[in-house]
């Protein structure tokens, strides 16, 4: 293709001098006045399109070998540029949402592993203080009972004291009034009166 | 001045001259090339200087250049289609050369080089040229059916042929005498409208207020021409185009 655009300009070329001629030609009686655009013997218009050619082959040169191709690579390197921030652009965001989701699952995650700390800890919490609460009843319930033993001892005690008290203190004051004791009689009065006595603090 | 005698002078201005004196006389060049050449001077100048940054954010110039380079790029890939990248510089020198040939007609004691009907028929000669060397080379002895239109009845083709043949040829006739056309009529009016300044500017107190009813129409005619300046560039680029179009794709 690129060798037919070559003869393509060479056949410009070839084609556009008879083209030129022939119009030169047709006007050739056109000298002095009217316009001077149609004068088209004058030699200074051949010079004119001679150097339109040239001239012109110049830009066309300049444009398609110089200018046009780096114009082309500027808009390419900016399209490249434009492509390459949009696809990084793209990929932060692929990790921010990456990253946003991993920090979500793992607020989840921490927050359930709160919640069952939480739980267990109580239930622990919970056990531990029912455990130390029925000991606690245990040994005090023991405390009780022994203090209840040591009382009834003591009571038992102070009881036994005051029989032997009384029937001294009855038979002293018998025999200094009426003289002369039985013995038997002085004891069965006191027991008899004792456990009067013992009925009565029961019911009182 | 042109107002020197009765009669305004509006073709002079058209004139060739030689350029830079006996030098110019030698080569017979004429201030139309040096202006043809101050053209391709400042459209390299814009493309090349203004693209020299390669800036990814670019500055006027160069957003000018691009932006010119984007305009044409897309009328030619618009017009012909892919396989029109290959014409784009081409069409693109056309453009501008023209485009930027208005233009500086357009400046104060400015040459106009599209206003040589030499000029504009040599480049739509070089376009017409151009679209049937390659209509040849890419279609060989077929491309002649372009002339014989599909679907026509039989018993008109003695008449649609020539018709079609005659209407080919005068292409290039019709390219140049459109901006040849063009830009004679709006240099000679702002030249004529010009004169009438001067002429009745010369007429005492009352001549200067009278002068400016054509001062303003001047100016009205110089936007107006700014803005065929650049149609027609554009018109001859997508004529262009579209000849090219039919080369590469024969309707």
């Amino acid at each position: 293709m690129r060798l037919s655009i070559r003869s393509a300009g060479l056949g410009l070329v070839a084609g556009l001098l008879p083209a030129l001629a022939f119009a030169a030609d047709a006007h050739g009686d056109a000298g002095g006045g009217g316009m001077p655009q149609l004068r088209f013997n004058d030699p200074w218009m051949h010079g004119q399109i001679i150097w339109l050619l040239l001239i012109f082959g110049l830009l066309y040169y300049v444009m398609a070998r110089y200018a046009l191709p780096e114009v082309a690579s500027v808009l390419e390197a900016r399209r490249q540029r434009i492509e390459g921030d949009l696809e990084a652009a793209q990929e932060a965001k692929g990790r921010a949402d990456a990253a946003l989701a991993a920090h979500r699952a793992a607020t989840a995650q921490a927050r359930a592993e709160a919640q069952s700390a939480i739980t267990t800890a109580a239930q622990q919490a919970q056990a531990e203080a029912a455990a130390k609460g029925e000991a606690l009843n245990a040994r005090l319930t023991a405390q009780i009972e022994a203090a209840e033993g040591r009382i009834a001892a003591a009571r038992d005690a102070a009881m036994g004291a005051l029989r032997q008290v009384a029937t001294e203190t009855t038979d002293a004051l018998v025999s200094r009034l009426i003289g002369g004791v039985d013995r038997g009689a002085v004891e069965a009065a006191v027991d008899r009166e004792l456990s009067a006595r013992a009925a009565a603090g029961g019911r009182g | 001045m042109a107002a020197e005698g009765k009669a305004i002078d509006a073709l002079g201005q058209f004139e060739l001259q030689p350029f830079l004196g006996p030098i110019g006389e030698a080569v017979r060049f004429s201030q139309s090339n040096a202006h043809m050449l101050a053209a391709v001077g400042i459209i390299s100048g814009l493309m090349i200087w203004g693209m020299a940054r390669r800036a990814i954010i670019p500055g006027r110039l160069q957003a000018a250049a691009e932006m010119s380079y984007d305009f044409v790029h897309d009328l030619v890939t618009g017009q012909v289609g892919d396989e029109g990248k290959r014409f784009f510089p081409f069409v693109f020198s056309l453009f501008m050369f023209v485009l930027f040939g208005n233009l500086i007609g357009l400046l104060p004691f400015a040459f106009t080089f599209t206003s040589h009907i030499a000029v504009t028929f040599t480049l739509a000669m070089v376009v017409f040229i151009l679209t049937t060397i390659v209509g040849i080379a890419i279609h060989g002895k077929h491309w002649f059916s372009y002339f014989v239109p599909e679907g026509a009845p039989k018993p008109l083709l003695p008449l649609i042929v020539p018709i079609e043949i005659i209407s080919y040829l005068s292409r290039p006739v019709s390219l140049s005498v459109r901006l040849f056309a063009n830009m004679v009529a709006g240099h000679v009016m702002l030249k004529v409208f010009a004169t009438f300044v001067v002429m009745i500017g010369g007429a005492g107190i009352l001549g200067i207020f009278g002068a400016t009813l054509p001062l303003a129409l001047n100016v009205v005619l110089i936007g107006f021409e700014l803005l065929v300046a650049f149609l027609q560039a554009y018109v001859f680029a997508i004529l262009t185009s579209i000849y090219l179009h039919d080369a590469v794709h024969l309707h």
